[in-house]
């Protein structure tokens, strides 16, 4: 049984884990080819092949210049595996494994799994159309340009050449009868197909061509496989995870449950210091792990959610970390929430109300001038966050970003007007997850309830109207993704339960029934009269809608009140 | 026209960093060995470097700490301490130490010694700059060593890791609770600010300003300008051409500075853990108020006794109790980046 199965090893590093590997595969039978960068220095190189020399089935191949997406690699993998058809005549499948790889499962079950499978070869082998993970995004054009300069090493003259290589049409021919394939560089392929590759008499032809494709070592067998396989299974043996960079994820001590969930039955790379990883898989069979059940879509969660999590990240975060541009945010804010403008101001208690009808947080203006008010009005709120209007002011953005991210779960309303500081007025007009209702000119009513001189009001109004039509222009603008509502304040009082259940229909409120408790709408008697005043000292307040100046008598018939005077002018 | 000018920048940069780095070499005269061990210092250590005075009880858990992360050798400035620091490391078998009794301030708050000792030291090693009371954290600390990070930042060509410094304190009075040499401060100091932090970017010098806290909610409150830097990079490549510019919160060149993502993605990021506020505060508050050594004229100590005197309660009932690193990186203010 044994003997079946040959591994060539191509090690630049980690000498000691690699001869550990080794022996490993050695003990159960397998013969192995191992290739050493020729950039290691020969005295570390005669180390390790000296420590090595009391196996007889380890046998080193002439060594090439390895460097990451160069043709080294490739030759590395060839000469290997020359030796190893040629010294090891026994040999069926030849595996193609680096130093870091490490076998997950007993080698005896990969020798009965492919002695199972004689002349099938296992390695991933796509068209390029179909894959998905292409390093600077050359596919197929890493097939047709030429790639003489080094991608780490030398990129400003690598992409000045892709760029005008690009420019100036300049293509190579591809060799005929050959089509473009890429897969994982690691793969298992039987004598047969191996030999043929290695022994066709138009090699020489393919060998020119792959010297200048960039990444050979992803698509030389891979694509030659085509040509002479009869049975090709298209996945690798080796389980590889490859972040958005194109570099293969490493594994670590904290990795041993998912990785014995494998159904794998090599994985790389694993770090050299991940001592309990050794020790647990390099064992004989007798002291293996209980098998565990493979369930290797846990690993391609976790490692896809790293990719996600480095070219994403999570919306409506700012941290040390993720300093998004502008626009570049992928969502202002991470989730849903509500602001009322004009709410307070026409309904005495409308924040308990809301409260009480939603079951959400209710806040009061959270930019008020005088300092934040929080539900209940407290000092401080979720993530600790200061009630202080100074601190609050001095980073209005990620004020608001900081509220909706430490609530996290429990969705936010909170008061806004014109009074307020303005600072993240475009933010919210521009924020998809903002629900925004607005009722014009409210900010008129506490005015018209307060006892002020009337010189006062008139300037504070003429200037409050001037900030909210800011805001409305932000809201009506082009870039406003807010979901927002607008009435005139007197728009909203024709049929303000109709307003109202609008709004808590598009907050999604899950009410079956219909308002049945109203907030209690402050008493507008005489409002008419006041907008009138104002006009007459030559401040026009628009935004509220018309308003006549006696309150038609219709307009609260169901409130008895104590008898009053209008005066008429 | 842009591009001239940023041309223009990069050259004041280059002449900025050479100012510093003179400066760092002209100041090498005032630190004196105490005991110098660096000859063995192998080529693939991990070295830690800092300034400390006066901080002799919290020097065994510090070292413990750092031990256990995997540092392989210490680098110590001691700024005259005269309670025992000096000697107590100077028997540490893994640790160097220089001694100074020159102005901490006048030496750019300690930055000039420590620039130095980088260039002579640092050059090829991965170098992390901390303070005695900073306990550096990153993502998967409970389970993999520093090196393991270092060989991961390596791999994947990164020279620079970000940490910010998360303000660590006490539930009640700061003297409530003594601290006793060799003990986990973060028993006592377990709480911080979770979501308060505000961050602008530095067009200048490119790092990121973060400000938030314990320290600007109660102290800087009505002045948030000055609140202290958080953003800090201690753990850095080093190169000798390298230097940090104000404490570790900027580093020259630029490039070094960028260890956010801008895009929209997340970079790996770390944590300090400062665990300033314990009993011991008060003394150093008092020392600091008289000697004037510290940033900004003291103005951090100045607002600290002030606001100490009458309520030296930092907490609120919005704090968070510190558990892992994996705790802060769910409430966001680290991240495992592409880590995995």
């Amino acid at each position: 049984m044994s003997g079946h199965v040959g591994i060539v090893m191509l090690v630049h590093t980690a000498f000691d884990r690699a001869e550990q590997v080794i022996r490993h595969w050695n003990a159960a039978g397998c013969p192995v080819v191992v290739h050493v960068d020729r950039k290691v220095k020969a005295p570390v190189y005669k180390a390790f092949v000296a420590a090595l020399s009391d196996l007889p089935d380890v046998l080193f191949s002439k060594r090439h210049r390895c460097e990451w997406g160069m043709w080294g690699i490739v030759a590395a993998s060839q000469t290997g595996s020359e030796v190893m058809l040629e010294r090891f005549p026994e040999v069926r499948h030849v595996y193609l494994a680096s130093g870091s790889c490490m076998p997950l499962r007993p080698v005896q079950e990969l020798q009965d799994y492919l002695a199972r499978r004689p002349r099938t070869d296992f390695i991933e082998s796509a068209t390029t159309a179909d894959v998905p993970w292409t390093v600077g995004g050359l596919d197929f054009e890493r097939f047709t340009l030429r790639f003489p300069f080094s991608w780490r090493k030398q990129r400003v003259l690598f992409d000045w050449f892709v760029g005008f290589q690009r420019r100036y049409k300049l293509r190579r021919r591809i060799p005929d009868g050959l089509v473009p394939h890429m897969g994982s560089q690691w793969w298992c392929l039987t004598r047969q197909t191996l030999s043929a590759i290695l022994q066709d008499p138009d090699r020489p032809v393919y060998d020119r061509y792959f010297r200048r494709v960039w990444i050979p070592d992803e698509s030389y067998f891979q694509t030659l496989v085509r040509l002479y396989s009869q049975n090709i299974e298209s996945r690798s043996l080796t389980l590889s995870k490859f972040d958005f960079q194109g570099k293969p994820h490493i594994f670590y001590d904290d990795h041993l449950q998912l990785l014995r969930r494998s159904d794998c039955f090599v994985a790389r790379k694993i770090w050299p210091h991940a001592d309990k990883l050794y020790q647990a898989f390099l064992t004989d069979p007798k002291h293996a792990m209980k098998k565990a059940e493979p369930n290797p879509g846990k690993i391609d969660r976790i490692f896809s959610k790293a990719v996600e999590r480095r070219t994403r990240g999570r919306a409506g975060l700012y941290m040390q970390s993720r300093l998004p541009h502008m626009g570049q945010e992928n969502g202002f804010s991470c989730a849903p929430y509500s602001v009322f403008e004009g709410f307070t101001e026409l309904f005495e208690d409308f924040e308990v109300w809301l409260a009480k009808m939603t079951g959400t947080r209710v806040h009061g203006h959270i930019f008020a001038p005088e300092g934040v008010e929080f539900e209940g009005r407290t000092d401080t709120f979720a993530g600790a966050l200061s009630a202080n209007p100074v601190l609050r002011d001095y980073n209005a953005r990620m004020y608001l970003t900081n509220l909706i991210w430490n609530t996290r779960g429990e969705r936010q309303c909170f008061q806004f007007g014109p009074r307020d500081t303005q600072f993240v007025s475009w933010d919210m007009a521009k924020d998809p997850n903002a629900q925004i209702s607005v009722i014009t000119g409210a900010w008129a009513v506490p005015m018209f309830l307060s006892n002020r001189n009337f010189a006062d009001i008139r300037q504070e109004a003429a200037q409050l109207q001037k900030i909210e039509s800011e805001h409305l222009n932000a809201l009506r603008s082009q870039w406003a993704k807010a979901r927002v509502r607008i009435w005139s304040m007197a728009e909203f009082i024709e049929s303000p339960m109709q307003g109202l259940q609008t709004v808590l229909d598009e907050m999604g409120v899950k009410t079956t029934r219909r308002i049945t408790e109203a907030p209690r709408m402050v008493d507008l008697t005489g409002f008419g009269q006041f907008l009138q005043n104002l006009k007459n000292q030559g401040m026009h307040p628009y935004l509220m809608g018309d308003f006549l100046v006696e309150p038609p008598q219709h307009s609260r018939p169901e409130k008895v009140r104590k008898p009053y005077l209008v005066s008429r002018k | 026209m842009g591009r001239v000018s940023s041309l223009a920048q990069s050259y004041r940069m280059r002449l900025r960093r050479r100012r510093y780095r003179i400066r760092a070499f002209r100041k090498r005269r005032e630190l004196k060995s105490v005991v110098d061990r660096t000859a063995a210092i192998r080529p693939r250590d991990i070295l830690l470097f800092s300034t400390l005075r006066n901080e002799k009880v919290r020097l065994p858990y510090f070292l413990k700490y750092y031990r256990e992360m995997g540092i392989d050798h210490f680098l110590f400035v001691d700024n005259d301490s005269d309670d025992g620091s000096r000697d107590y490391l100077a028997d540490q078998p893994d640790a160097s130490v220089w001694t100074t009794a020159r102005s901490y301030k006048r030496a750019r708050f300690g930055v000039d010694w420590l620039n130095w000792l980088q260039m002579r030291h640092g050059h090829g090693h991965w170098t992390l700059v901390v303070d005695p009371d900073e306990f550096f954290i990153y993502p998967f600390c409970d389970t993999r060593p520093i090196r393991a990070l270092t060989d991961w930042l390596d791999a994947s060509h990164v020279r620079s890791f970000g940490a910010m410094l998360l303000d660590m304190y006490p539930k009640g009075r700061l003297d409530a609770q003594p601290y006793v040499a060799g003990e986990d401060p973060l028993k006592i100091a377990c709480w911080f600010d979770a979501g308060n932090y505000s961050i602008y970017k530095n067009h200048r010098y490119w790092n990121l300003w973060i400000q938030g806290g314990p320290r600007a909610r109660t102290f800087f409150a009505d002045d948030p300008y000055r609140a202290p830097a958080l953003n800090k990079t201690p753990l850095v490549k080093w190169h000798r051409h390298y230097t940090y510019v104000d404490s570790t919160h900027m580093l020259l060149p630029r490039g070094l500075n960028l260890t956010y993502e801008q895009w929209g993605g997340e970079k790996a990021s770390g944590m300090l853990l400062h665990t300033k506020f314990l009993d011991t505060f008060s003394v150093k508050a008092a020392e600091e108020l008289t000697r004037g050594q510290h940033y900004a004229n003291s103005r951090e100590y100045k607002a600290y006794a002030e606001g100490l005197s009458d309520d030296p309660d930092l907490w609120c009932k919005w704090s968070e109790k510190y558990i892992n690193w994996r705790q802060l990186e769910i409430l966001g203010l680290m991240s495992k980046g592409n880590w995995a």
